[in-house]
């Protein structure tokens, strides 16, 4: 089949990066300040969103190691686990637990809140990354039922024009 | 001083917003109408990074810099749209 344009899968290769990093920042520093997992979720499903326009869906899957939905009941998993943290202490289901450390340089602070952010990341870029990829999929993968726009593409990516 | 600066940026982009949405209600096919709403989308990054200095709140310059990244998806999502279908 014929894959998208050059441009866009170098791009590519610059971006999806970027992004991720982008998000896991966003992830990390959620309970402080403007973030969180569900933005950050949504950025890292933009990256993977990006990867199925620009490759394949196919490539999209290979990249994201576990199958979307296994991602969904991951990151329900691990919500569930950070809410389970507060009972084992004596407080009430979900109570924040925090640990706290001065390392030297750094002011080291994480806590369930962290984690159950974790756990809302995991779902939203499951539940996005099986919405978008499902579409994807379900679409056509070549632009055959118009026949005008192939022989264009030819003529810019082989140089001379094709018959068609 | 910084104060005139903002306000003759804000004018700037304003009247570039304001032909970016002439050419989106204009534009006589759908790619230029595409086209013209990314425009819209960058320069309203740069209102973001002017409200960020003129409120004082750096914060807002996350909020361009993530959506400087997610509008490129939103027209690439739109132009394969139109280029393949749903």
């Amino acid at each position: 089949m014929k894959l998208p344009s050059i441009i866009l899968r170098v791009m590519q290769h610059w971006l999806v990066p970027l992004l991720v990093v982008v998000s896991l920042f966003l992830l990390l520093r959620g309970h402080d300040e403007p973030g969180g997992g569900f933005a950050g979720g949504l950025m890292a499903a933009a990256a993977v969103i990006l990867v199925a326009l620009a490759e394949t869906p196919t490539e999209a899957r290979r990249l994201l190691r576990l199958h979307p939905t296994t991602l969904i009941a991951l990151g329900l998993l691990v919500a569930l686990v950070a809410g389970l943290i507060g009972p084992l202490t004596g407080k009430a289901f979900l109570t924040a637990v925090w640990l706290k450390a001065d390392v030297g340089l750094f002011y080291f602070k994480a806590g369930t809140p962290l984690l159950f952010d974790i756990g809302v990341y995991l779902v939203v870029v499951g539940a996005v990354s099986t919405f978008a990829l499902e579409i994807e999929e379900a679409a056509p993968l070549a632009p055959d039922r118009t026949g005008a726009t192939p022989a264009k593409t030819d003529s810019v990516e082989g140089g001379a024009p094709s018959k068609s | 001083m910084a104060d005139q600066i903002v306000y003759i940026a804000l004018l700037i982009i304003a009247l570039s917003i304001g032909i970016s949405m002439f050419r989106f209600v204009k534009g006589p096919s759908i790619p230029d109408r595409v086209v013209a709403f990314d425009t819209a989308g960058i320069i309203s990054i740069s209102v973001i990074v002017v409200l960020a200095h003129s409120f004082g709140r750096l914060i807002y310059v996350d909020v361009a810099l993530v959506y400087g990244l997610l509008s490129f998806i939103g027209v690439l999502v739109a132009a394969r749209y139109l280029d393949r279908g749903l």
